[in-house]
């Protein structure tokens, strides 16, 4: 066991509408969240593509989020409705591959809510360090922190 | 459409066990029109794999490419080097596909990603139904344009059976009755009168039950 505290690697694909602006939110209102989470923002979440997911994973992320604007209110129509059935199949894969579904997860935030943003992080953060560095990380013989 | 389904990871694993290097071939064709074994898929495949393969302590040579198609040489030749500089490959086209692969790399393992499953189409976003089975002797002209062969369960050509209810059939109450739908259409073609002609044993000698079919065309020969 190693002395220093795992320190999971988290990557986030959000949406430039609510996502990335709740993250500036968090900003302006002073509002810290994990610094593990590693944004990847996108025109929308619509965007995402299963492979996107995994490749994250395969690439030594332990944990991956995708926050997309609520539902009914997608800048582009019904694109986190796409998001979120991609997520849920990609689960799928996760648990097929032995990585494990719940290090993957789908949220909704609006543009305001800094502190949803920052909240969501540390959920996350809490989540995927309680579940432990991803067996792919493990694997690849990465050093956790 | 030849429509396919991915075959689950660990099967594919398993094939693909004691070789290091490994190409995950796509098709861009009917696998890549129903999701299943295109471009993106392929490269699903191999990520997973990949990930499958580090956590088992394994070589994780894993590449993918997608050709046009798998059943055509001429789409096949061009990667005679590419297929020359693995161990193994995983053909994510239909059947048609991996024989393709086999007969021209005979020397080189090549494994099935996917089950070929049947001739259909997208109905509507995610939901393939299969519309024909190649009988070798059309005879939607005679059923409305709806196929008695692949949409009843038991391919009757005087339907409906007895176990037709509320249009529905039997065998599957989730399946409309393939008759009910050949009487609805004919209705509205006006075309009734032939629900009471009988129609003669249908020759399966142009199906399957004739062994391996073969088209030649002189026409096309070079
Ligand atoms: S190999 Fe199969 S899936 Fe690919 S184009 Fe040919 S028939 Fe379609
Ligand atoms: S009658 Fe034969 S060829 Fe025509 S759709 Fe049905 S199975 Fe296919």
């Amino acid at each position: 066991m190693s002395e220093t505290p795992f320190e999971p690697e988290i990557t986030a694909f959000v949406c430039q509408y609510c996502g990335d602006m709740a993250a500036d939110s968090a900003g302006w209102n002073r509002i810290s969240y994990p610094a593990n989470v590693k944004i990847v923002r996108l025109p929308c979440t619509g965007k995402v593509d299963v492979h996107h997911i995994l490749n994250a994973f395969e690439h030594g992320a332990d944990g991956v989020y995708v926050v997309a604007c609520p539902e009914g209110n997608c800048h582009h129509i019904n694109g986190n409705l796409s998001a979120k059935r991609r997520v849920t199949y990609a689960k799928s894969l996760l648990d097929e591959v032995g990585v494990g579904g719940n290090r993957l997860e789908m949220f909704h935030v609006t543009a305001a809510q800094g502190d949803e943003f920052a909240r969501i992080a540390a959920e996350m953060t809490e989540r995927i360090r309680a579940l432990g560095p991803s067996p792919v990380r493990r694997a690849m013989g990465k050093s956790s922190g | 459409m030849i429509i396919a389904q991915r075959k689950p990871l660990e099967e594919i694993k398993e094939m693909v066990a004691s070789y290091e290097k490994v190409l995950v071939l796509g098709c861009g064709t009917c696998v890549a029109v129903c999701f299943a074994g295109g471009e993106k898929e392929a490269k699903l495949l191999a990520s997973e794999l990949r990930m499958a393969r580090q956590m088992e302590g394994k070589s994780t040579q894993i590449i993918d490419h997608t050709i046009q198609r798998q059943c055509e040489w001429e789409f096949i030749d061009p990667i005679k080097e590419l297929v020359a500089s693995v161990d193994a490959v995983v053909s994510t086209a239909c059947g048609i596909g991996v024989q393709g692969m086999a007969e021209r790399f005979e020397d080189k393992p090549i494994f099935p990603g996917v089950n070929t499953t049947f001739l259909g189409m997208p109905v509507q976003p995610g939901e393939f139904v299969e519309r024909c089975q190649a009988c070798g002797d059309c005879i939607l002209d005679l059923t409305g344009g709806v196929c008695p062969v692949a949409r009843c369960a038991k391919s009757l050509m005087n339907g409906p059976c007895g176990g037709s209810q509320n249009g529905k059939c039997e065998v599957n109450p989730e399946t409309p009755c393939a008759w009910q739908l050949i009487y609805d259409r004919l209705a509205k073609l006006g075309q009734l009168e032939r629900m009471m002609e009988i129609m003669p044993a249908k020759n399966w000698s142009t199906s399957r039950d004739g062994g391996l079919r073969k088209i030649i065309r002189e026409d096309l020969k070079l």
